[in-house]
Order: C-alpha cells, then sequence, then structure tokens
C-alpha cells in the first residue's frame, strides 16, 4: 500500500496551510481584558456586601418571586398568543368591519405606554366599583362583585400584560402570514382543503418559521416587562426584591441578585425556542448561529449519555 | 342508453370575468369530454390562466356558467334562482377538479410523501398509513419511489412539479388542469414532466393543459384551443389548429412559438 492510500487521501487533495484570522485573537484579548476590568471593578467596590448577595440568592421570597415571574411570563405569551392569532386574522380578514375593529386594537394598545396601561388595569376598581354579569341594559344580573375582590393586582397585571402583548404579537403573526406565498393558499384551496384547514395546515405552519425569532424576543422582554407590575405590588421577582431592600437598606446588592435570576431565567428561555426554530424550520436549508449549535451539541450529548446509561 | 360521451364532462359557456374595469374573459367557450385532453394556447395575457382558476373556482365569473360534470361550478341553482357556495362547497366540488400550477406550489415544510398524503387524509379524513401507501403508489407511479422523504427544497424542478402532480391525483380527481407546468423549468427537465402527463393522457384521465410545448400538443391533443386577448380565436383537432391554421392571430402565434 502507499502512503496516500493508506491516510485515505487522494494524490489531488488539497493540502493547504489553513488561512489565520489574527484579528479574532485582537478582539477577544482586548474585551477580555475589559471583561475583567469590570468585575475587578465590581467585586473589590467596598460599598458592594458579597454576603449578602450570597445570602439573598436562594431566599424564599426571592425564589417565590422569581416563580411568579415565570409564571405570569408563560401564562400572558400564551394567553396573548391565542389571541394574536385571532387578532391577526380578524386584520387580514375581508370583513371590513372586523379588520377595523383589529386595526383600532392594536393602534391603541401600541400607542400607550405599557406603565399607563398597568395601572389603569390596577385602578379598575375605581372606575367600576363593582362587576356584574349579566343582561346589558336590563335588570337580569347573574353576578355581582367587587371589582377589587375579583380582579386582584396579579390578575389585573396579567390581564395588562395579556392585552398589551397581543396588539405586538398580532403584528408579528400577521407579517408572518403575509409571508406565506399565496400560490401555497391556492395549492391547498385546489386539493379541496377548507379555508380553516388551510390556514391551520399550510399557512399557519410556514408562517411559524417567520413568527417565532421575534416571538423568542418577545417573551423575554414579557420575562423582563414583568418587573412594571411593582407599580400595582405584584410580587413578582423585582417587587420581592425591593421590598427586603427597603428593609435592609442594600439595594444594589439585591439587583445584582435579581439581574442573575433575570439573565438565568432569559437564557434558560433560549432553549425551547431552539428546538421550536428547528421543528417549524423543516424543509428549509436555514443556518444555526451560534448559541443554536451549542444547544444542539449539548443536547445530543446528553442524549448519548442517557443511551449509553442504558 | 344515454350516450355518456355526448355529454362533456367540462362545459364552459359564454365565460366572461372582469379585473376591475379590463374585462380579461370575454365570452370564452370551451367543451371537453370525458378522457378528453384539451390544450389551451394563446400569447400571455389572454386569459388562459385565468379561465384554468375560473374552472375550479379559484376566481369567481362575471357572466356565463362553467359545468364540471353537470354541476354549476361555484353556484348553486335552487328555485330559479343562483345562490352562492359557502366555502365549504366550493372546496368539496374542488376535490374533483386537480390543478397543477407553473410553480408547483409544493408545499415546502412537508416531504414529497407528507405532501401527496396531506389533502386525503385532511380532506377525506383518510387514515395516515393507508394515505401514505397510495401517496407511494402515486410516486412510484410518476417515478420518484426512492424520493419520499425528500423536502420540495431537496428536489430538482422536474421532480417538484412530478411530486405536484402526484399530489393533485391523489385526490381521485375527475378533471386535472395544467398551467404551463413545464415553463419554470430547465429545457432538460421538461421531458420527465411531459412524460408523466403523456402516462395520465393514455391512462384516460380528463385533462386541460396550458402549454406552449408544440410537440405533446400535437401528440396527445385530441382539441386545441386558441385564445387572444380574452376570447377563443379558433378550435379544432391538433391537426387542423396547429398544422392549418385558419386565422392570422393564430398563424402569427404559431410562427413565433416554433
Ligand atoms: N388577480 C388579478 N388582478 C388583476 N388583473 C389580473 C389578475 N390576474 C390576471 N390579471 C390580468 O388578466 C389578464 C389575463 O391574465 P392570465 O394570467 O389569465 O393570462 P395568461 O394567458 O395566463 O398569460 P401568461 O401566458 O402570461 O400566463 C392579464 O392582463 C393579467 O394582467
Ligand atoms: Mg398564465
Amino acid at each position: 500500500m502507499t502512503e496516500t492510500q493508506r491516510s485515505g487521501a487522494a494524490e489531488d487533495d488539497i493540502i493547504a496551510v489553513p488561512l489565520r484570522h489574527p484579528w479574532r485573537w485582537v478582539s477577544a484579548g482586548i474585551l477580555g481584558l475589559l471583561f475583567t476590568w469590570l468585575v475587578v471593578l465590581l467585586w473589590d467596590n467596598p460599598n458592594i456586601d458579597h454576603a449578602t448577595i450570597g445570602e439573598y440568592l436562594f431566599n424564599p421570597r426571592i425564589l417565590t418571586g422569581a416563580v411568579t415571574t415565570v409564571v405570569l411570563t408563560f401564562a400572558a405569551m400564551a394567553v396573548s398568543t391565542v389571541l394574536a392569532v385571532i387578532v391577526a386574522g380578524m386584520r387580514l380578514s375581508a370583513n371590513p368591519v372586523l379588520s377595523f375593529i383589529a386595526g383600532f386594537y392594536v393602534w391603541v394598545l401600541r400607542g400607550t405606554p405599557l406603565l399607563v396601561q398597568i395601572v389603569f388595569w390596577g385602578y379598575l376598581g375605581l372606575l367600576f366599583s363593582e362587576i356584574v354579569f349579566g343582561v346589558p341594559l336590563t335588570d337580569i344580573v347573574f353576578l355581582r362583585a367587587d371589582t377589587n375582590a375579583l380582579i386582584p393586582p396579579l390578575v389585573a397585571g396579567l390581564i395588562a400584560l395579556i392585552l398589551n402583548q397581543t396588539a405586538y404579537s398580532a403584528e408579528i403573526v400577521r407579517a408572518g402570514l403575509l409571508s406565506v406565498d399565496s400560490g401555497q393558499r391556492e395549492a391547498a384551496y385546489s386539493l379541496g382543503m377548507s379555508p380553516l384547514r388551510t390556514f391551520s395546515k399550510i399557512v399557519l405552519p410556514q408562517a411559524m418559521r417567520v413568527i417565532l425569532p421575534p416571538m423568542g424576543n418577545e417573551t423575554i422582554s414579557m420575562l423582563k416587562d414583568t418587573s412594571l407590575l411593582s407599580v400595582i405590588a405584584v410580587l413578582e421577582l423585582y417587587t420581592a426584591a425591593t421590598r427586603i431592600s427597603s428593609q435592609n437598606l442594600r439595594q444594589v446588592e439585591l439587583l445584582i441578585v435579581i439581574s442573575v435570576w433575570y439573565v438565568i431565567m432569559t437564557t434558560a428561555l433560549s432553549i425551547p425556542q431552539h428546538y421550536l426554530e428547528k421543528r417549524f424550520g423543516r424543509g428549509t436549508g436555514a443556518r444555526d448561529g451560534f448559541a443554536d449549535r451549542m444547544i444542539s451539541r449539548v443536547g445530543s450529548a446528553v442524549r448519548t449519555r442517557r443511551e449509553a446509561r442504558g | 342508453m344515454a350516450d355518456i360521451d355526448s355529454d362533456p364532462l367540462i362545459r364552459v359557456r359564454s365565460v366572461r370575468k372582469r379585473f376591475g374595469s379590463r374585462e380579461v374573459l370575454k365570452g370564452v367557450d370551451l367543451e371537453v369530454k370525458r378522457g378528453e385532453v384539451a390544450v389551451l394556447l394563446g400569447p400571455s395575457g389572454s386569459g388562459k390562466s385565468t379561465l384554468l382558476r375560473c374552472i375550479n373556482h379559484l376566481e369567481t365569473v362575471d357572466g356565463g356558467r362553467i359545468e364540471v360534470g353537470g354541476h354549476l361550478v361555484g353556484y348553486s341553482p335552487k328555485k330559479g334562482k343562483l345562490y352562492e357556495m359557502t366555502p365549504r362547497q366550493v372546496a368539496e366540488q374542488r376535490r374533483r377538479i386537480g390543478m397543477v400550477f407553473q410553480r408547483f406550489n409544493l408545499f415546502p415544510h412537508m416531504t414529497a410523501l407528507e405532501n401527496i398524503a396531506a389533502a386525503p387524509m385532511a380532506v377525506l379524513g383518510r387514515p395516515k398509513r393507508e394515505a401514505q401507501e397510495r401517496a407511494m403508489q402515486l410516486l412510484h407511479r410518476v417515478g420518484l419511489g426512492d424520493w419520499a422523504g425528500h423536502y420540495p427544497g431537496q428536489l430538482s424542478g422536474g421532480q417538484q412539479q412530478r411530486v405536484a402532480i402526484a399530489r393533485a391525483l391523489a385526490m381521485d380527481p375527475e378533471v386535472m388542469l395544467f398551467d404551463e407546468p413545464t415553463s419554470a423549468l430547465d429545457p432538460e427537465l421538461v421531458g420527465e414532466v411531459l412524460a408523466v402527463m403523456r402516462e395520465l393522457a393514455a391512462s384516460g384521465m380528463t385533462m386541460i393543459v396550458v402549454t406552449h410545448e408544440m410537440g405533446f400538443a400535437a401528440e396527445v391533443a385530441d382539441q386545441v384551443t386558441f385564445m387572444d386577448d380574452g376570447s377563443v380565436v379558433e378550435w379544432g383537432s391538433p391537426g387542423d389548429v396547429l398544422a392549418r391554421p385558419k386565422n392570422a392571430r393564430t398563424r402569427e402565434f404559431l410562427q413565433r412559438v416554433l
């Protein structure tokens, strides 16, 4: 056997020195230095008490706040996404009344600050002291309840987040639906699919490719926007931290504690997003970014280990 | 006994269609018997696609009537009045009319097999296994038995168009409409699609084909219709229309495409 045969290389294989990328190393070095300096600056600061950070990182009130934040985020995103598909469908519908209502809704909710909407829902009790379920404009009443009892701050905050997010998500869904070629709809129709089937089996799955990446961003924004609910005293992560720091006056330490938690939670969110994007990217040659490759690698490593264990 | 063959499967009578103020079909007539292959010719913008789209009600017509298998397309006649069909009724009617598009319009998020099995499952409620077995048979019929698991993006244009034909056939249509099925293809891929269409014609499928492939028209068509500017200018056997066109506009068009 000759040398080339043994190594599995053909005679005309290209053997070249790979191109070097010196600037990658230089920029990495500079960034590393800057980062180290920042860490030292914070760590050496005599005004920051490291023990407090460690002490409160797993404080039950902080953990409860973090759980509340997660629950609020998921609940708000889940409900608002369903509503957004409906609002987007209405906006694109041939029915001018539906289209106008949807457009008006999006216009108003995107045109006012989220903070104002949250306070508005929080103060609903001032506007309507009681909520009555019955037939409007008649005396028939099924249920009568005190507004503040029926809508505690948590629910008011959730409603505010849902309604606001619906407006933004509806625009994302609408853009996604519009991105699907009209030939897809025609092909489905020509096969005898009903408009509803066409929407759910053909148009929506393809729109998801366009919808998912911005929706991932929206979820991350939502996670952080839940902190705005502190103005109506919902005990999520940020409110929990401010309650504690108002007692022990360790504001900065507690801000660091919750920042750690926010970063952990937003990082965790990128994992389901990766798998969803992969699922709906079927049939396209979309390339993975760095984070996607890392998640894929970790995911397959975990799977391999699990299989190896039996 | 009534002679079935004397009753056309598709009957288009003085169909008119406007887009805005522009009339793109100006009273078109066309009759295709069961098992016949009708080829539709005409310059760009003459209304060929619009006519096909009217036949399966992707467009509504403004005048005249279209019947497929004796049923009025898009409207239900009741007590001397016409009622617009609901989307559900229209969808049901379209099951019997297959359509193949110039740009294939395969579903990119589904494999070749899933593309073919999707409508039988969603529309006819066939169980997945049965639908996929049938899809596999159809893939073999169009010569793509080895490509079932490939996505449209991984197939050549000719392969995609053959999958699209199989997808339409999966609904067991009575009629197949082809809108320039080979004009988006590289020249060397045209033959494989035409071969499938020839086989289909030979098997007795009723077809209306818009195409500029004169060889195919001369060989396979039972009748040729030449359209220009929204009207039928000339129609007859391929021997007459293609070889001995009477109309000056037909002659001019044929000189350009041949
Ligand atoms: N949805 C539409 N809205 C407005 N005008 C349209 C629409 N669809 C088609 N038209 C017009 O109708 C006329 C006929 O179009 P059609 O697509 O039927 O022609 P065609 O014979 O198929 O041409 P081609 O060979 O280019 O496909 C054209 O002038 C076209 O611009
Ligand atoms: Mg056309």
